[in-house]
């Protein structure tokens, strides 16, 4: 961790697996969630390829950020498996989530508003040896500490160039506007050294000038190797950039392939007439 | 997936609550079953147990009435109101000024009756201060203890509560610290920081159980009497008058009551008067009991308080009255193994702390009955 | 006036701003301020030069231990947001577990309790222990709790320790055949040599003794005390460092992340519970040393100087500070006690030296009574004699205020930087690739080394 700064590319990290793309990153199978006497996520299957942009999508209640939530910890299904690198992470904390490689933003970015903008991104990257109390505050190994902050903060002017938001860094990051909070979560996410992204409605409320930008970095970090899976409100843009698409409906999974195959799908367009309009 | 997995995976999950309530439930259990065996083998005294129990009764029905108010604010402004305990306070030298004064008028001057004799100019015992003997006196005093300290709540939410309302629980909390401390010290400055005796002695009537007696007083009867009616009269104005639906509403969801309209100040000003207007009272009711009066009475009171509101679950005035009551028998039961009464107070913090950490939403928990 | 001269008070003016955004320069320059004025007071009114150097010098043990405590409650609240409204009973865990530790063994007189006899560091650092495990029984449970909940369980540990210490129980009990005591409500008396016998009995000390009685005409008594002020002052500025040190890491970063948004944290990768634990624990160590430092040379304590008013008075010094700031905690120590918490006391003896009061009516009653007829020298006098529990009002009235007018304090605005290294700049690098960003903002911290 300590040599990513070496080597200046446009790549943010040094390490990408290297898997073929039919691989299954991420598999749910069976997931159910309630809540009382709802049953917000009913029986829901699905596998997300590895290096792959997918979309989730579906009407409102449709159980997909429930869903995202069980994957990440954040809430514990009742019943099913969630498998991530064929490694079973079923009702893990959230933060041993994150430690497997599998981030997530939030649907309303949730950035740490005292902080700088700088301090935002510094807060992720693992294995700081610093976060161990004592290692911070020993004279001697403080050295160490401080020589580590150095090549942390390397690390995340690369990253602020890379989302171009230099301008920011010392920001509060309370003050940003919504489309920038929202780079900064994805930066932020990258900065966990992630192999997978759950977006959580990443271009919401975001002008459509930076929401091209934001596409572009999505569509850049998956010619990387990341996996996407995004959920979306905005059909059209699922469409357009994902290969992938899984429909979600009353907390099952309704429909699941191409996009093309997916808008000509007879249930689908019921689900989503039927259901909104 | 198979059970075997499923059950594995239950078991790593059973969480420190669910130990905590294993743990509780079995504590639970043997000193009930300790507390059987020693009154059938006679270990423990049938009258006294049952003496520990009434007086448990009579002392929660003063901290659940005291925690209605407390419970109300709780929800409905959504902060802990440290306070509450010197309202309580308030409302007792209140309602005792005008006590002495009727029952003091022309054997003492007035300045000393409605400071409640701060240098003991006079005593209860020697005005004859009695729910018996001076029936008007305690009524009107019982009365002014609930009117005033409703008047007197809705002005130090004015001055102190209503310019932070909007920053959030945590500030309201931080200044409700403040306007406890600076209450309780302008009551000594007022009233003096001495104890003093409020009443005359007062029949009782004792009742047999098999091994002693069991006596209840008339101030007892009062207490009860009037605990119990103010009890209903918050339950009739919740259910049956719009203003309680109003505030049941406001306590569910605010964001929700403001926009259809309901008019949540004149709730709120309502919500401080009643919660005010009861502890005043609760305060009067505990100095007619207890006999006595001092300063701090209410804050230390205070605690016990927040024990039965979160143990009732925040929100609900039934949780609050039933909270009350175990925190009373409970505190008062823990002297069948805890002699002597130095532990009857940890055992309510204990009590509070162990709701918090199995079941922090209470026994009644959520916000659904006001 | 010339242009030259503007720009030199501005250049001027430029310089002393840099100055004075030093924090060393903030907290020396607020205390310089407030001594000068209790100097200039005493002096105004005659008092003899070693009666003011005295006054002053239990301002500053004041000051020192109220700014040991605050330190570590920023660390709690300020930092990481942990609402410990139980700061009383981890210092009374502290002093207790010490002075049960250091007491003889052997009991003499009859309201003493036998000890274990230990030699007093071995005792001081038991007592740190102590008060750290406390803290850890406290946070394993009830970390996962809301901020209001939070509270409530800790103040009710704080007055469960206290009444557990009033309680005729632990009066006297054995551990391990060990005998020990609380004391129960009477209290323990120190009925072992004063624990800072091993600077006082230094050769050097005694030059010590002989310097501040030409200076200041102090009696060995005296010096003494100041040079336990002294101490203490000095252990502040270790809680100072130490504090400054956990704050500007990446453990600090974490602290305040969870400050800012827990559950984000948490999705980040960090598991915060256990930074949760760590910080309480230390945080509540410390708060058992500043209870220690606070009262082992009394002779002796009782449970009723850990009533919730300590936690009030830290609670009131670290918002006027401004919660975040750890200059800020000692700067609001120093304020809260030259102004509310000796100011008064101070200015009631001034009155009494200028003019004679007379005697006061004993009641409110008999203080009102004449204002009616437009006499308000009773109302006065009758104010002045109860000045002490008016300070309690002002207390109150105070805190009031700061939520209302200031709730972020004097530097509680300003955040500090979490990071182990100045983050104003691009740090040059080899590749020196990209657009230099703008690092306007003042925004130092870290070891710039």
């Amino acid at each position: 961790m300590s040599d990513t700064t070496t080597e200046q590319s446009d790549s943010l990290t040094n390490e990408r697996p290297d898997r073929p793309t039919d691989d299954v990153e991420l598999a749910v199978d069976g997931l159910v969630k309630r809540f009382g006497g709802i049953t917000a996520v009913d029986d829901a299957t699905f596998e997300v390829e590895s290096g792959s942009m997918t979309g989730l999508i579906g009407p409102n209640g449709a159980g997909k950020s429930t869903t995202f939530n069980c994957i990440t910890g954040i809430y514990e299904p009742d019943a099913g498996t969630v498998t991530f690198q064929g490694a079973d992470i079923t009702g893990i904390r959230p933060y041993q989530c994150a430690e497997h490689g599998l981030v997530r933003t939030f649907q309303i970015a949730r950035e740490m508003a005292n902080m700088t903008v700088l301090e935002n991104l510094m807060l992720p990257a693992k294995r700081q040896r610093g976060e161990a109390l004592w290692r911070s505050v020993l004279p001697v190994t403080r050295r160490e500490v401080v020589r580590e902050e150095r090549e942390l903060l390397e690390r995340v002017w690369d990253t602020l160039e890379f989302f171009e938001i230099q301008h920011l860094a010392a920001e509060k990051a309370g003050t940003l506007s919504g489309g920038q909070r929202k780079l900064l979560e994805l930066a932020r996410a990258l900065m966990t050294d992630p192999e997978m992204l759950l977006l959580d409605e990443p271009f919401a409320g975001v002008n459509p000038t930076l929401e091209k930008k934001l596409l572009e970095h999505v569509h850049e970090l998956r010619e990387e190797g990341y996996t996407f899976l995004i959920v979306e409100h905005d059909m059209d843009l699922i469409m357009e950039n994902c290969e992938r698409v899984i429909v979600m409906h009353q907390g099952s999974v309704l429909a699941e392939g191409a996009p093309e195959a997916i808008t000509s799908n007879e249930r689908v367009i019921e689900a989503y007439l039927g259901g909104e309009v | 997936m198979s059970t075997v997995d499923e059950a594995v995976n239950r078991g790593r999950n059973l969480s420190s609550e669910q130990f905590l309530l294993l743990v509780v439930g079995i504590g639970a259990v043997a000193l009930l079953g300790d507390l059987i065996l020693g009154l059938a083998s006679g270990t423990y005294s049938i009258s006294r147990v049952a003496r520990y129990v009434t007086e448990g009764i009579l002392y929660g029905l003063i901290i659940g009435l005291a925690g209605i108010g407390l419970s109300m604010t709780y929800s409905i402004l959504n902060f802990a109101n440290f306070a509450h305990g010197d309202y309580v306070t308030t409302g007792a030298f209140f309602g005792w000024g005008v006590t002495y004064l009727v029952a003091g008028w022309g054997v003492a001057s007035v300045g000393p009756l409605v400071l409640v004799a701060p240098q003991r100019e006079v005593s209860g015992a020697q005005l004859d201060v009695a729910i018996t003997a001076t029936p008007i006196a305690v009524l009107a005093g019982l009365l002014v203890a609930g009117v005033a300290t409703a008047l007197f709540v809705l002005l130090i939410d004015r001055l102190a509560f209503k310019p932070v309302r909007g920053s959030g629980g945590i500030p309201l909390l931080i200044t409700s610290v403040g306007v406890a401390f600076a209450l309780r010290y302008v009551l000594v400055f007022v009233y003096s920081s001495s104890t003093r005796g409020t009443t005359a002695s007062v029949p009782s009537v004792d009742f047999l159980l098999v091994d002693g007696y069991v006596s209840i007083g008339a101030h007892d009867a009062t207490l009860i009497v009037a605990a119990v009616a103010l009890m209903l009269g918050v339950h009739f104005l919740l259910q049956r008058t719009k203003l309680g639906k109003a505030m049941r509403a406001m306590s569910d969801n605010r964001d929700l009551a403001l926009v259809t309209g309901i008019p949540t100040e004149r709730v709120i000003r309502w919500t401080w008067m009643i919660g005010g207007g009861l502890a005043g009272t609760a305060g009067y009711l505990m100095v007619l009991w207890t006999g006595t009066i001092d300063w701090q009475f209410g804050w230390l009171l205070l605690l016990l308080i927040f024990a039965a509101v979160i143990l009732g679950g925040i929100g609900s005035i039934y949780g609050a009255i039933f909270g009350g009551l175990v925190i009373g028998v409970g505190m008062h039961m823990s002297m069948i193994w805890l002699p002597g009464g130095d532990f009857t107070t940890i055992t309510a913090f204990l009590l509070m702390i162990l709701v918090l950490l199995i079941r922090p939403s209470g026994l009644f928990g959520g916000k659904t009955t006001a | 006036m010339s242009a030259n001269t503007t720009a030199n008070a501005t250049d001027e003016r430029t310089r002393l701003e840099a100055l004075w955004e030093r924090d060393a320069v903030k907290i020396f320059v607020a205390f310089a301020a407030i001594y000068l004025v209790y100097a200039a007071i005493g002096l105004a009114l005659g008092y003899s030069l070693d009666g003011i150097v005295n006054t002053l010098r239990r301002m500053t043990y004041l000051i020192a231990v109220y700014g040991m405590v605050t330190l570590a409650l920023n660390l709690h609240w300020g930092y990481t947001g942990l609402f410990n409204i139980g700061v009383a009973g981890f210092m009374a865990i502290g002093l207790y577990v010490t002075m049960m530790l250091a007491k003889p063994v052997d009991p003499t007189g009859a309201a003493q309790y036998p000890g274990l006899g230990l030699p007093m560091p071995i005792a001081i650092a038991g007592g740190v222990v102590a008060a750290g495990l406390a803290g850890l029984v406290v946070a394993i449970p009830a970390l996962r709790l809301r901020a209001d909940y939070f509270a409530i369980t800790t103040i009710a540990f704080a007055e469960i320790v206290r009444l557990g210490l009033t309680s005729g129980m632990a009066q006297q009990f054995s551990v391990f055949g060990a005998e020990l005591g609380t004391g129960g409500g009477r209290g323990l008396t120190r009925n072992y040599g004063d624990p800072m016998n091993v600077i006082f009995e230094l050769e050097a000390f005694s030059s010590f003794v002989d310097l501040t009685n030409a200076l200041f005409g102090f009696g060995p008594t005296q010096a003494r005390a100041l040079a336990y002020s002294i101490v203490l002052v000095l252990v502040l500025i270790g809680f100072y460092w130490l504090i400054q040190r956990t704050s500007r890491s990446p453990f600090g970063r974490v602290l305040k992340a969870i400050r800012e948004d827990e559950e984000a944290a948490q999705s980040l990768g960090k598991n915060t519970n256990r930074f949760k634990i760590k910080v309480f624990v230390l945080g509540c160590a410390l708060m058992g040393l500043a209870g220690i430092l606070w009262r082992f040379r009394r002779t002796g304590v009782t449970p009723t100087a850990f009533r919730p008013h300590v936690t009030f008075y830290i609670w009131i010094a670290l918002i006027i500070g401004g919660a975040g700031s750890n200059t800020g905690s000692v700067l609001g120590s120093g304020l809260f006690v030259a102004v509310l918490f000796e100011g008064p006391r101070y200015v009631r003896r001034l009155i009494e030296e200028v003019v004679t009061v007379g005697d006061a009516p004993n009641t409110f009653a008999g203080a009102v009574g004449p204002l009616l007829s437009a006499n308000p020298a009773p109302f006065l006098r009758y104010t002045f004699e109860e000045f002490l529990t008016l300070q309690f009002v002002l207390m109150g009235v105070a805190l009031v205020l700061l939520m209302h007018r200031r709730p972020d304090g004097l530097l509680g605005h300003r955040e500090e930087t979490a990071a182990a290294i100045p983050l104003a700049d691009r740090p040059v690098a080899e590749t020196g690739a990209g657009p230099r960003p703008g690092g306007t903002d003042s925004d130092r911290g870290g070891d710039s080394q």
